[in-house]
């Protein structure tokens, strides 16, 4: 056992860090570092600059593209990006939909679809939860009846994350409803966004964000030649997106850098004449939060070689996903309690403008409060974190 | 990076996991917490002859000269056991020290029968108001014409009552909080002037309590360098922290799977309560602080022996710290999903909980930790 990076590992980080130098634009970084919203072409626009140095996708296999890296490069690249403020990985395309096309896609549909989402010219969304259908997802009733060689989809989705976006989605949707069980009447369709009959309708989170959408189906015509694999086994690759979904779900880096924020800013706040930093309770919880995740950096690694050996990820992505989200979700609101009362005036116009800037009180407060309300989501999304417990319980305690 | 353990690490594992299913079980281990001494010399012996003592001894006094992985490992599987002889400060602690020292002639004499088995040799350093701080030593070392007199107590020594011989650290010179100034002595424990009070602690281990009263000792009795002693000291007790970690862990995941196991067959309204969710989850909980405390005991172990002071005391205060923490929830969840059960001395599950209690109370508890990682950090 050896926890240190190898020398071929440090001059692979020092290839990163320099390309990270070089390519990543300041005004994405600026936003990214100080907590502001992102718009849609500074994630194309950074996924284009990945994609011509050749790692537009560092999780897929070389011979659709990927750079072949092991999971100590995958990890190196994902924390050096997020600690010089590069974007998140847009997960729908990249993540989700492309190891299922990998998978279980004709050479056809990997052909047609896997070049536009490598190169950020082509924006893929999700169609799974249904207002009825969110834990239970096998319970989805979006309609899609075969006429000849097409399917007519009739149904709504929701919380569909930027959709208003996207060029593509893919669609959990219903083409046998007489199966004796759920999971067995379930296709996953490919839909052009661009289809007469579909309709995006914004759903406004508590932060005042437009990231989410309703999609409404109304007699789209999908051609047959859009669905993955076999009509009635769209549950099964479906499990498997969700279990691609879950790697990297820890966001170590990521949570780093917003560490690293939060310590800047509590060593700017004062109380009693004395920076924040420095107040014993408040510095015993920054230390918590901190040493969690040192765990969980460390349990991260031990999934990711333990993948590497053996297989696809398994349920131990679900103790990743409980942690890391636990740990985003404290640091959003240290962050927030940081500046106390300041915390307070709200102004949506200075989280969507590139300077940071706040209508009362010092700048980098203004999107600490937003950002805590956003950051709520992220234990209820991707399987909440209690359908992660069953996980757990089920698949590795065996209960 | 890498996350696998050697052919030869493995075996080790497995040695001492066979070791302790078959020699040290419920029974056995009932039976040596009611002896008069509370621990057996005869399964010392045992586990010096599965070459245990001689891990942190270097080859050249007759140890295999392994390192903190080893010791890790060897410490999982004997948490499993919750074996109660004095591994942790006679094959630990003790080599640790006399091998950084710097101390020819005291390594020369004292390691192979440590590395053996044959001699008990423990470090006496913690006084009533250490609690962690390792620079704190009040007992003092007055020099005389022909050697030094100790004065001071030494307190919750643990195995202090299986002592040889003792390393009694003691102040030379400079205030109480100073790390200069300290220096290590060998003292016999039959001496005139030691009273060492020996007794059981809650978790079925021993400690003492050793009082100094005008201990004359000669020149020759001193260990390594007058007053340089402290960071010998604190090697002893950094990678001391890195293998209670490693112990913990190892009851941790005994605890949890006991737990599980309790829960498929323990039957109430009509079915085995571990179909219920809320317990479901709290036993995935349970799960989740394990892992997370297993991950820090690898960083600690990788870390215990760093060069960099401020990495190696960062990753050992946030492993003690999380481990802490972790078998406190652990071992009182443990015990509530046991029930009445849970209470009772007839299950392992309560030795286990006791067990881990005590190590958060070891060498510093988690809030002490949290607080040395945070000075740590600040001073990075």
């Amino acid at each position: 056992m050896d926890l240190n990076f190898t020398p071929a590992e440090l001059a692979f980080r020092d290839e990163v860090r320099q390309f990270l130098r070089d390519q990543l634009p300041q005004d994405i970084a600026e936003r990214v570092k100080n907590g502001l919203a992102l718009r849609a072409q500074d994630y194309t626009r950074w996924q284009k600059i990945l994609y011509q140095r050749g790692w537009g996708a560092p999780g897929w296999p070389k011979q659709f593209g990927g750079p072949g890296w092991g999971p100590v490069e995958m990890h190196i690249f994902d924390e050096e990006a997020a600690a010089a403020g590069a974007p998140r990985t847009i997960p729908f395309g990249l993540k989700m939909v492309a190891p299922v096309i990998m998978a279980f896609g004709s050479p056809a549909q990997q052909q047609r679809f896997l070049p536009g989402i490598i190169s950020g010219d082509v924006w893929w969304c999700q169609g799974y939860s249904e207002p009825g259908a969110g834990s239970d997802l096998a319970s989805l009733k979006t309609r899609a009846e075969r006429q000849g060689d097409h399917y007519i989809v009739n149904g709504q989705k929701t919380w569909n994350t930027l959709g208003q976006y996207a060029d593509w989605i893919f669609c959990l949707v219903r083409t046998d409803p007489n199966a004796p069980k759920q999971q067995q009447g379930i296709s996953f369709l490919l839909i052009d966004m661009k289809t007469p009959g579909i309709t995006v309708r914004p759903i406004i989170t508590m932060d005042g964000a437009h990231e989410v959408n309703e999609v409404w189906f109304e007699n789209v015509k999908v051609p047959v030649e859009n669905r993955i694999g076999e009509e009635n086994k769209g549950w099964t690759y479906a499990k498997f997106l969700l279990g691609h979904e879950r790697t990297n779900i820890a966001g170590v880096g990521a949570s780093k850098r917003e560490l690293a924020r939060l310590k800047n800013i509590a060593r700017k706040e004062t109380k009693n004449g004395r920076p924040l930093l420095e107040d014993p309770l408040f510095a015993a919880r920054v230390a918590q939060v901190e040493m969690d995740l040192m765990a969980l950096e460390i349990t991260n690694l031990r999934a990711l070689s333990a993948e590497s050996e053996k297989r696809a990820p398994g349920p131990e992505a679900s103790i990743l996903k409980i942690k890391g989200t636990e740990i985003q979700q404290a640091i959003s609101e240290l962050m927030m309690y940081a500046v106390g009362p300041y915390a307070l005036p709200f102004e949506r116009a200075s989280i969507e403008e590139g300077d940071l800037h706040s209508v009362a009180g010092p700048d980098y407060a203004a999107p600490l409060a937003a950002n805590y309300c956003n950051v709520r989501k992220v234990t209820i999304y991707g399987g909440s974190n209690e359908i992660q417990r069953n996980i757990i319980a089920q698949m590795i305690l065996g209960l | 990076m890498d996350f696998n353990f050697s052919e030869e690490q493995q075996l080790l594992v497995d040695t001492v996991q066979r070791y302790v299913r078959d020699e040290y079980s419920f029974e056995a281990r009932r039976d040596i917490l009611k002896s008069p001494a509370g621990w057996s010399r005869e399964k010392w012996q045992a586990l010096a002859g599965l070459g245990l003592t001689a891990l942190n001894v270097p080859e050249e006094h007759g140890g295999l000269g392994s390192g903190p992985v080893e010791t890790m490992l060897v410490m999982n599987a004997l948490g499993e056991g919750l074996v109660v002889e004095p591994f942790l400060p006679a094959a630990v602690m003790t080599p640790v020290l006399l091998t950084r020292i710097d101390d020819k002639a005291a390594a020369e004499q004292l390691l192979p029968d440590v590395a053996s088995g044959e001699r008990i040799v423990i470090v006496a350093h913690q006084e009533p108001q250490t609690r962690g701080e390792i620079n704190h030593v009040a007992t003092r070392a007055e020099k005389t014409s022909s050697g030094y007199v100790l004065d001071g107590v030494k307190n919750v020594i643990l195995g202090g009552g299986a002592a040889d011989e003792l390393l009694v650290s003691a102040r030379t010179a400079g205030r109480v909080g100073d790390t200069d100034g300290i220096s290590i002595f060998r003292v016999d424990p039959k001496a005139a002037g030691v009273t060492v009070k020996d007794y059981g602690t809650i978790d079925g281990q021993r400690a003492a309590d050793i009082e100094l009263k005008k201990v004359a000792v000669p020149a020759s009795s001193l260990v390594g360098a007058e007053g340089k002693a402290f960071a010998a000291i604190e090697a002893a007790h950094d990678q001391a922290l890195s293998a209670l970690c490693a112990e913990a862990v190892g009851i941790m995941k005994a605890v949890n799977a006991t737990t599980l196991d309790y829960t498929k067959n323990r039957k109430q309204f009509g079915q085995p309560i571990a179909r219920f969710q809320v317990l479901q989850h709290r036993m995935a909980d349970m799960f989740l602080h394990s892992e997370q405390a297993r991950s820090m005991s690898y960083l600690a172990a990788i870390r215990c022996v760093d060069s960099d002071a401020g990495e190696r005391r960062r990753a050992l205060s946030a492993a003690k710290a999380i481990v802490g923490q972790a078998g406190r929830f652990i071992a009182q969840q443990a015990v509530q999903l046991h029930g009445g059960m849970g209470m009772t001395e007839e299950l392992m599950v309560s030795h286990y909980f006791k067990r881990l209690t005590a190590i958060d109370l070891t060498l510093g508890d988690a809030d002490f930790h949290t607080q040395q990682f945070i000075a740590a950090s600040n001073a990075a």
